[in-house]
């Protein structure tokens, strides 16, 4: 076989069947072999589902499966076996609880929590464990705070009870920074509704004054709702209007455009010009347009910070990485301790599936330690006595004692996690399209206001500075103030219906040219797990080694067997004696056949390996991928190469991006040779392909990239990863996006967060993100028509007060409606139509 | 008419009691949580 036969029978498994093993159509549950029916679609683990499938299908109500499957996406609850001993400990108590009275108040995050049925059964909770008082859940952050009576119960036995019914507690870190933005929220909220109420009252003076112009007013009643309004809209100005001011006046000194300063100005000119005419009694007023203007300007305001999420600062990130405990050894005890009770020198236990709780020496055990958090590196670490280990990274396999030499921010991820924040903070802000507009709206709205003045100096001197103060009021863009924060969050809560969580407006306009796109390999171009991806023998044995492999707990064996797997035929073999030797292989006897699988030199000393095979393993193992060998009674006879599989959708969606316009380059932790495989089979050139990169390589890349781009050009970088050690990346890019089971650290890190599997995502990111776009400029020139109408009218100082008041709600109203119709992100309904091409069967 | 002189400052001091009740309302944390309340008063017995 030539070697590129080889690369290309990598690149595309189609011998291998991906399907695990057959899930039931209604309860997700394994259908058992006994029970499966190869001559439909649809298969069911009992006959109950199948009626609740057939009773919701003859319904109409399928979308319950596709509801479900979001739902599904979220981590599971896992089963946990903790103590959650460490909520007892000294240190715990000091950080997290606090004695209010004879009860202990703490605040934990629950994994899990998303429906009503959560929020009964976790309020019940004080039913179940004597002592605990009150138990008060927030559904939608999944916090709940509990007070307790400290001298009857603990609180790891709550933990415990929690943990049992499906809600793995963990202490919620974030409560200074909570109580900052919830602080924020309420008066957001004060001011917005001072102003609301405002503008109601104004507007019904407004409606007795505007009457009282065709109706005869007594002049004393006139006065005292002239007034009235004055009082009023100054309060509006000055309490909940000041924002703008603000704003704007921050913008003017720092020299960046904004659109709070076109606003500024005729808010500012409109009050006080009323104020001048209400003082001596005569002339135009503009209250109502002036506090109307206030409240609706504040309300998309309030909206859009609604959605935005908070950004996490680093100690946060730190950790989401490392487990909140660690089981100290002393002496011949194991204790539950929170990590921030770790001591230098102190010896800590791991178990295999914990992650490591600290920086440190293996002091005895021997395991495999995943460290693609840290590294790109796909292939599990080999450790023994000795060896450092780093906080953060997995152990896989077996149970290992570690001498911890540092722990919190001083270990290795804490100071990547401090990259991260930086990178987050250094950030430049991209000026914002509605801002750009608004600089130029500033002048146009200066310059005709110095044209009308000048004009009506020159006709009428007496009612010039009337009709320059009702131009400055006509041309406010409001409109555009109102509708572009409608837009955004109007489009980034249809996409995060979709799965897309996106944290800032300025996404929507970077992402919608085409830019730079760096992206990482391992978990995103590729699955990130070990998988079958190639296989060179008969067919015929590979449910011999389905049978052996699946005896053993070795990763590799792990993802052998379950690749192996046909689900709709039993495997019938079996397994007598299997003999598994560490990092090497497993012999084992099936139906009288005698076994083999395992590396190269492995395989040798026990069979004779043929010299086709041989070649072939060291081929493939200079490709970066692992070869396994299988020798039946004595004789190789197949071989299966492990790797990294490249997802099914990468080679599409990327072929779509280049078509728009989008530069692709592949940057990973990962060794040069693989990532060279997995990029020429992706189409990327080989300069493209940069591989054995460290995190802070990783940065620089993005950060010289970054500085190649002309700011003015509209092009951006963006940064595709999902580890750890992307993270400092996808913070520094002018948009990280984060795709499906990433580590959290790249989650806090980036802009977007993918929650869909795969990049398929990233081109219906990019089209509502264009399309939104599209919608903002529409929003533009409606705007613009009205403000250049209305502009006309004044200048020829036919606007008066009452017109002013009539158009401007309805360049506002007529914006509004613009926004709210169009179609930015697909709706749910088209979801079916969506996800189509990310079935496992559309292969490039 | 001299009324209006009465009433049209009553109803904006009762305006601003409606405002002064609603920042109690936000400050107290009333409207912290939007969505639990609403399902929790379907289980309470």
């Amino acid at each position: 076989m030539a070697a590129d036969a080889t690369l290309s029978e990598v690149a595309s498994p189609s011998p291998v069947s991906r399907r695990g093993p057959v899930l039931c159509k209604h309860c997700n549950l394994v259908v058992p072999p006994g029970l499966i029916d190869a001559t439909r679609d649809d298969q069911f683990c009992c006959h109950g589902c199948e009626t609740a499938y057939s009773i919701i299908h003859t319904c109409g109500l399928e979308r319950y499966y596709e509801l479900r499957q979001q739902l599904d996406d979220r981590a599971p609850a896992p089963g946990t076996d903790r103590t959650y001993n460490d909520f007892d400990d000294d240190t715990f108590r000091r950080l997290h609880t606090r004695q209010i009275g004879p009860l202990t108040r703490c605040e934990l995050f629950l994994h899990g929590v998303h429906c009503s049925a959560c929020l009964w059964l976790i309020e019940r909770l004080p039913r179940m464990v004597k002592g605990l008082v009150e138990a008060r859940l927030d559904l939608r952050r999944g916090i709940v705070d509990l007070a307790w009576d400290d001298r009857i119960v603990k609180l790891s036995q709550i933990a415990r009870t929690l943990a049992s019914i499906g809600y793995p507690p963990q202490p919620a870190r974030d409560r200074k920074s909570r109580a900052r933005r919830v602080a924020e929220d309420r008066r957001q909220l004060v001011r917005l509704a001072a102003a609301g109420a405002i503008a109601a009252n104004v507007m019904l003076f407004a409606l007795a004054l505007y009457a009282g112009i065709f109706d005869a007013m007594e002049p004393a009643h006139r006065t005292m709702f002239r007034w009235l309004s004055m009082v009023l809209t100054v309060l509006s100005l000055v309490w909940p209007g000041a924002v703008f001011f603000k704003s704007s006046w921050a913008a003017i000194r720092t020299r960046t455009p904004h659109i709070d300063v076109p606003i500024a100005l005729a808010l500012f000119a409109g009050g006080a010009w009323s104020v001048f005419t209400t003082i001596k009694g005569s002339g135009e007023i503009y209250f109502d347009t002036v506090s109307v203007l206030v409240f609706a300007l504040l309300a998309g305001r309030f909206f859009q910070s609604r959605q935005q999420r908070a950004s996490a600062d680093d100690v946060e990130l730190l950790f989401s990485l490392t487990p909140s405990s660690a089981r100290c050894v002393e002496g011949c005890v194991t204790r539950d301790v929170p990590i921030e009770s770790l001591q230098t020198g102190d010896l800590v236990q791991v178990l295999a599936g914990d992650s490591l709780p600290c920086d440190g020496e293996v002091d005895s055990g021997e395991s495999l330690v995943d460290e693609s958090l840290l590294s790109g590196e796909s292939r599990p670490v080999r450790v023994t006595h000795g060896d450092r280990v780093a906080a953060g990274t997995l152990n896989i396999s077996a149970e290992l004692f570690v001498r911890v030499q540092t722990v919190g921010e001083e270990t290795r991820v804490g100071q990547l996690m401090r990259l991260v924040a930086d990178g987050a903070r250094r950030k430049a802000p991209i000026v914002r399209f509605a801002d750009v507009v608004g600089s130029w709206f500033t002048l146009g709205m200066l310059a005709l206001a110095a044209l009308t003045l000048g004009i009506w100096l020159w006709i009428e001197p007496a009612n010039a500075v009337d009709h320059a103060v009702a131009l400055l009021v006509v041309t406010c863009p409001c409109a555009l103030g109102l509708a572009t924060p409608i837009v955004i969050t109007i489009a980034t809560g249809r996409a995060a219906r979709q799965g897309m969580l996106i944290k800032g407006g300025d996404v929507i306009q970077s992402l919608s040219k085409p830019g730079v796109m760096i992206l990482d390999k391992t978990g995103t171009l590729t699955t990130g797990g070990l998988a079958l991806v190639a296989w060179h023998g008969e067919d015929s044995i590979r449910p011999l080694v389905q049978a052996v492999e699946a005896t053993s707990n070795h990763p590799i064996a792990k993802a052998l067997a379950r690749d192996l797997a046909t689900p709709d035929v039993p495997n019938n073999f079996r397994v007598h004696s299997a003999n598994q030797v560490l990092g090497r292989g497993i012999e084992a006897t099936v139906n009288d056949r005698r076994v083999v699988i395992g590396s190269l030199s492995f395989v040798s000393t026990l069979a004779r390996v043929t010299l086709e095979h041989a070649d072939l393993a060291r081929r493939w193992a200079a490709e970066g991928i692992t070869p396994i060998l299988v020798a039946v009674d004595g004789v190789s006879a197949a071989l299966a190469a492990m790797g990294d599989g490249i997802r099914p959708e990468a080679r599409a969606t990327l072929d779509d991006l280049r078509r728009r316009g989008w530069q692709l380059r592949i940057a990973s932790g990962d060794h040069q040779d693989v990532v060279t495989r997995v990029g020429s089979a992706l189409g990327f050139t080989l300069e493209d392909c940069l591989g054995g990169l460290s995190p802070e390589a990783k940065l620089t890349l993005v950060e010289r990239t970054k500085a190649t781009l002309d700011p003015r050009s509209g092009r951006r970088l963006v940064m595709v990863g999902d580890g750890v050690n992307d993270a400092a990346a996808l913070a520094a890019a002018d948009v990280g996006i984060a795709v499906h089971g990433g580590a959290e650290a790249s989650l806090a890190a980036c802009d977007v967060y993918l929650s869909r599997p795969g990049i398929g995502s990233i081109l219906e990111l990019l089209d509502g993100c264009g399309r939104a776009m599209n919608v903002i400029r529409r929003n533009l020139w409606v705007s613009l028509f009205y403000n250049t109408t209305a502009a006309g009218i004044a200048v020829a100082g036919l606007l008066n007060p009452l017109i002013a008041a009539i158009v401007m709600p309805i360049s506002s109203l007529s914006a509004l409606a613009v926004s709210l119709k169009s179609r930015t992100f697909a709706d749910l309904r088209d979801n079916a139509r969506l996800t189509a091409p990310h079935q496992p069967g559309s292969r490039p | 008419m001299s009324v209006l002189f009465i009433v049209v400052p009553l109803a904006v001091l009762l305006a601003a009691g409606g405002v002064l009740a609603f920042a109690w309302a936000a400050r107290s944390g009333q409207f912290d949580d939007v969505d639990t309340p609403a399902e929790r008063m379907l289980h309470d017995e």
